[in-house]
């Protein structure tokens, strides 16, 4: 019939995935698109002014900063996190066991890494995006101080990914649903709770400290207020971000295997 | 026969391992240009691993392939975007619009966006969908469900279409209008492979097939040169009320050029159906029921394996 179609190079492969996450998206989006808006203005007037409220009364735990600017920076990162990993379990066993979508995907000029990629890098975008609206919203609540709050929106991109490679990796194992509930309950609510989003790492016991340190979204909070602030050491920064980069990098190098053995043999 | 040259899809002694279990034994295909090709076989005999060989997303474990004389396992994305492939499972976007499905998929081959909508709106005429191009997938019935299918894995205009058991679980009016659609693409010149395990499936639609068990390949030809190689030209169907069949077959088979007792029926192989029948009568047996009827693809199977394709 038609003289052949030009396949491609890679590059230009996984960018017709990223494309077709956001058409799909596009779709199918009304449902998601209120919260992602208005859920950081909910949050910041909750916690940020509401409970704020409570803290300046009582025991003062936040030196020099009002409440407010304490915790709008982690909302951001935690929120960030949260999108990497609802994003990446269930949308993806779906796309692979349920509806089968990826292997559709697998039968035109993509590869696995390709759907990989796609589905990463539109990942990514949307904790980009969301966290432009955070940062908004932010700013609009006075939390920030600094102009380092302009890389906040990178910094989200890079929390989701850092969260979202290794989830999308192991969900490409998974034959159902079961572990990924056992994941969020007993890995991301205790996370979203003890990475020192609440109340500053030094309201721990100093036994303690170390192991919240050990905790991923830590590194995010931490990293997420410095750059609200303007503060940190070069060295602190760089070890934080260490953490996430890795985290996503081993994410890459996991998931380009296991979507491979699900999708080719 | 075939030359190289011409050969879309050329195999040998290609195998396919499962870890220890060998799903394809070494089997040698030939598969021309505008041809329509089947692999006929009960589930298990290796047809959809054989498929998805063809289909660049599985590497062979032994042999060779060539796909458009190209090598699946490492110009796998070239290959692939001359193919169109129908799997055995629907695999379409369910929230998605019938549109959409299509639209979308054509960004995988990295069609321009008006060239998309153009091929969309023609092959949702060809698959007798227009009427319901902004409904949900969701809601459509199986049979367009599987149009829809076959519609999307036209939208890069492929010049091989590979179809995984294309007509399993639709109703037989859903069969017709589907075998009725891939005649036109074999009209228009496109190669069809087709999996089946329906033996009339096979009968209509492939020029060429070869019968798959455990595998192998047991038999290979015209579907009329396999009736007439491996099979009588009639076939006489008797049942019997009792609880079995085993204590006819020394009367019946004086009958017939051979005789095969299945649970439910005995079968009798012979030229003329209708003088079997009155033989058959006349010979003081009566049956509860009895049919003459034209041998198939399924009797051949039986044949060669000593199994019926669907059990």
């Amino acid at each position: 019939m038609d003289a052949p179609l030009e396949p491609g190079l890679g590059w230009a492969r996984w960018r017709r995935s990223w494309w077709y996450h956001a058409a799909f998206y596009a779709e199918t989006w009304r449902g998601s698109v209120a919260s992602s808006v208005l859920f950081p203005f909910f949050y910041l007037a909750a916690l940020g002014v509401g409970v704020g409220h409570l803290v300046s009364q009582g025991a003062g735990l936040v030196q020099g900063q009002t409440y407010l600017h304490f915790i709008a920076p982690s909302l951001l990162a935690t929120t960030t996190m949260q999108l990497g990993e609802s994003e990446s379990m269930w949308p993806v066993l779906a796309s692979l066991k349920w509806f089968r979508t990826y292997h559709a995907a697998a039968a035109t000029p993509l590869d696995p890494e390709d759907i990989l990629y796609g589905k990463l890098s539109w990942v990514t975008t949307r904790g980009f995006a969301m966290s432009i609206i955070y940062t908004i919203a932010i700013a609009i609540f006075g939390a920030t101080q600094s102009w380092w709050c302009l890389a906040l929106p990178f910094l989200g991109a890079l929390i989701t990914l850092a969260f979202a490679a290794p989830l999308v990796a192991y969900a490409a194992t998974a034959e159902s649903d079961v572990s990924f509930t056992t994941i969020y309950r007993f890995a991301f609510i205790p996370m979203f709770l003890f990475s020192a989003t609440f109340y500053p790492i030094s309201s721990y016991p100093p036994y303690l400290r170390p192991f919240v340190q050990l905790v991923p979204l830590y590194h995010g909070v931490a990293l997420a207020r410095e750059a609200a602030y303007g503060t940190g050491s070069f060295a602190v920064i760089v070890t934080h971000l260490a953490v996430l980069v890795a985290m996503a990098a081993a994410g890459l190098w996991w998931g380009k295997r296991t979507m491979r053995r699900r999708l080719v043999d | 026969m075939a030359t190289s040259t011409s050969a879309v899809v050329q195999a040998h002694q290609l195998v396919k391992r499962f870890g220890a279990f060998e799903a394809v034994k070494g089997i040698d295909v030939s598969i021309n240009q505008g041809e329509s090709f089947g692999f006929l076989g009960p589930n298990g005999a290796g047809k959809t691993s054989t498929m998805r060989m063809i289909s660049a997303v599985s590497h062979p474990s032994g042999g060779t392939l060539s796909i458009f004389g190209l090598d699946p396992t490492v110009q796998g994305s070239q290959i692939r975007a001359r193919l169109g492939v129908v799997p055995q499972e629907d695999t379409l976007e369910l929230e998605l619009s019938v549109r959409k499905n299509l639209e979308m998929f054509a960004r995988y081959f990295d069609l321009p966006r008006r060239v998309a909508r153009e091929r969309t709106t023609e092959l949702l005429a060809f698959a007798q969908l227009s009427d319901r191009e902004n409904d949900k997938v969701d809601n459509l019935s199986g049979g367009m469900k599987r149009r829809l299918t076959i519609a999307r894995a036209l939208i890069n205009r492929p010049e091989l279409l590979i179809l995984d058991e294309p007509t399993t679980g639709l109703d037989p009016q859903a069969r017709h209008l589907l075998w009725e659609r891939l005649y036109r693409l074999k009209r228009e010149g496109v190669t069809l492979i087709i999996t089946t395990h329906y033996m009339d499936e096979a009968e209509q639609l492939c020029d060429r097939l070869v019968v798959m068990d455990r595998g192998s390949i047991v038999a290979q030809g015209t579907p009329r040169s396999l009736i007439d190689t491996y099979c009588t030209r009639e076939v006489v169907e008797l049942r019997f009320g009792v609880d079995t069949h085993e204590v006819y077959f020394e009367r019946l088979s004086v009958l017939a050029q051979r005789v095969e007792v299945l649970p439910d029926r005995v079968l009798l192989y012979v030229d003329q159906g209708d003088e079997t029948l009155k033989a058959v009568h006349a010979s003081g047996l009566a049956p509860s029921s009895a049919l003459a009827r034209r041998s198939s693809l399924e009797d051949v199977f039986l044949r060669l394996t000593g199994r019926t394709l669907v059990e």
